[in-house]
């Protein structure tokens, strides 16, 4: 299975992620490795077996809808890398 | 004299409760070992003050939230990052009293099985400081195995806490998915990780599962046991049924050595009384693999989506904001985590997600049913933890997929949501072998019975030979 080099940079812009041309090289390679590894599990007729999601047999979760105390507009932006106002500030779109 | 290397939890509990020492004795004696022999063995990213109570020492895995103390999971995207509250199992830890000594070494979020893809460098294994010490949470394995930390918490997704206790040679617990809150962990896989002790003895484990264990309303996939803990005490096995699958005792790269120390733990097992018979497992070990890591990637592809240089952590210089996240995410993370990003964004993508991801789902469900109807025989199920002693530094590094198959018999057992408790059971070679037991799920009680008395026979000194007075 090999993966080519426009695949790579398509998944990579996918994902957010800048890849130099070497990185773009060494994972287009690896990639074609690791699918090719995982697509073992097509080997598996495996109509009608239901999908797993969640190893556990629970049932939804519910909480009174009432007010806790939560983190403080400082606190939430205490570990921005850039902030003004209140906000979290970033370079323009 | 408090002796560290020796000294398990319970022991260092008893000599506060008798006034023998005192807490801030005790805290003393750790941070002299970890002067000592930190400097060799990096197990530390970051040493605290002893935040918490009056209580023993505690390590914990840098993916676990810290309020006020920097929480990295080994990743340059989160270098600076200072959360702002405790995870659940930290809060957990202080409100028992439990000092913090630090927070310990893992690969990248938790991303590999010897600890080398930390980006601030690997840990070393105690027992031989060219070899690794397992991973993720090489870290917490090699400072409890060192007499660095009486006891640390890890965490698993597939193998992460029993494949470092393995190869450092002490006890490691990956309990059941949803008996340890998730709340606050720097998350990979969240159908899969799973918070959990790491120590020196069966009974250590079991305690320190008492005090994380438990539903959490900051986590609702969470849920109340269904039985207190109980610390185990009794010697014999009689009335336990354990089975023997030949796929996860048989498989392809399991090493002489490591399979000669867990047979003659097997025969151990029937000599305490135990039945012990063989079993199947035949699909769960071929495909657990492939189905993992289809998983656990897609999964990562989408918790990973949260580093983007905006809320927290790393920011790469940038112009326009969309340059900013590729730049940010290209310069934060390492290798691994790109890798896994890109497999799991792949397997999910337009075209692909029924063929890879729904698949993967598919054959989860083959892996719970097959583990679910050995269970109708055995109460566990005993193999190796780790196909391999611990290997040396960088034999791994170059193959993605020589380093994955470290977790060849851990992965089974976590796709479908199980306990597994790995303990030390001999030497290979003049290095630990772990031996690893998976019962049906909320069945921690049953391992830490059998995982005790097996202790208890087998008399394994977990003090690394090389540090021995």
């Amino acid at each position: 299975m090999e993966i080519s080099q426009d695949e790579v940079l398509h998944v990579a812009r996918l994902a957010r992620l800048e890849l130099t041309d070497e990185e773009v090289e060494r994972f287009g390679g690896q990639l074609s490795a690791i699918l090719e590894a995982v697509s073992k599990v097509s080997e598996l007729d495996l109509a009608g077996v239901p999908p797993t999601a969640h190893p556990l047999e629970v049932a939804n979760a519910w909480d009174e809808d009432e007010p806790h105390e939560c983190l403080t507009v400082d606190e939430a932006l205490r570990n921005a890398p850039d902030r003004e106002d209140g906000h979290f500030r970033t370079p323009p779109a | 004299m408090i002796d560290t290397l020796r000294l398990t939890a319970e022991e260092a509990n008893g000599l506060l409760e008798r006034r023998e020492v005192s807490s801030s004795e005790l805290f003393a004696a750790y941070r002299a070992a970890i002067d000592e022999r930190d400097g060799e063995l990096h197990c530390y990213l970051r040493l605290c003050d002893g935040e918490g109570g009056d209580g023993i020492p505690i390590a914990l895995k840098d993916v676990i939230s810290t309020q006020g103390v920097h929480t990295t999971a080994g990743s340059k995207i989160l270098e600076s990052y200072v959360p702002v509250f405790d995870a659940t199992v930290a809060a957990k830890c202080k409100a028992r009293g439990l000092r913090l000594l630090g927070k310990t070494n893992t690969d990248e979020f938790a991303m590999g099985s010897s600890s080398e893809n930390s980006a601030f460098g690997p840990s070393r294994n105690p027992w031989d400081p060219s070899r690794v010490p397992g991973g993720s949470g090489g870290g917490s394995a090699a400072a409890v195995s060192a007499g660095l930390a009486p006891w640390a918490l890890g965490s698993d997704t597939g193998g992460s806490i029993k494949q470092p206790a393995a190869l450092c040679g002490i006890v490691g617990l990956r309990p059941t998915y949803g008996t340890v809150s998730r709340y606050g962990i720097v998350a990979f896989a969240s159908s899969l990780d799973q918070v959990g002790p790491t120590t020196k003895t069966v009974r250590d484990c079991a305690l320190l599962y008492s005090i994380i264990a438990g539903r959490d309303e900051c986590d609702s996939t969470t849920v109340e046991l269904p039985e207190h803990v109980e610390l185990p005490n009794e010697d014999g096995l009689r009335g336990l049924r354990v089975g023997v699958p030949k796929e996860l005792n048989k498989a392809e790269g399991i090493e002489p050595g490591v399979a000669a120390a867990v047979e003659a733990a097997i025969a151990q097992l029937e000599e305490l009384g135990a039945e012990v018979g063989e079993c199947a497992l035949p699909l769960s070990v071929e495909f657990g693999m492939p189905c993992y890591y289809l998983i656990a990637p897609a999964e990562a592809s989408s918790n990973l989506a949260r580093y983007d240089g905006v809320r927290y952590g790393y920011r790469a210089d940038a112009e326009e904001r969309l340059e900013m996240y590729e730049r940010t995410r290209n310069e934060g993370f390492g290798d691994e985590p790109k890798r896994r990003i890109m497999v799991g964004t792949y397997a999910l993508s337009a075209g692909y997600y029924d063929a890879y991801y729904g698949q993967a789902q598919k054959v989860r469900t083959v892996i719970k049913r097959e583990h679910d109807a050995l269970f109708e025989t055995f109460d566990a199920l005993v193999s190796p933890t780790s196909p391999t002693v611990a290997f040396p530094l960088g034999a791994r590094t170059a193959d993605p997929i020589a380093m994955y198959l470290s977790d060849l018999l851990t992965i089974p057992s976590c796709m479908a949501g199980l306990p597994g408790l790995s303990i030390p059971c001999g030497l290979s070679e003049g290095l630990p072998v772990g031996l690893q037991l998976v019962g049906p799920q909320f069945a921690e009680n049953t391992l830490f019975r059998i995982g005790h008395a097996l202790e208890q026979a087998l008399g394994f000194d977990p003090v690394p030979e090389r540090l021995r007075a």
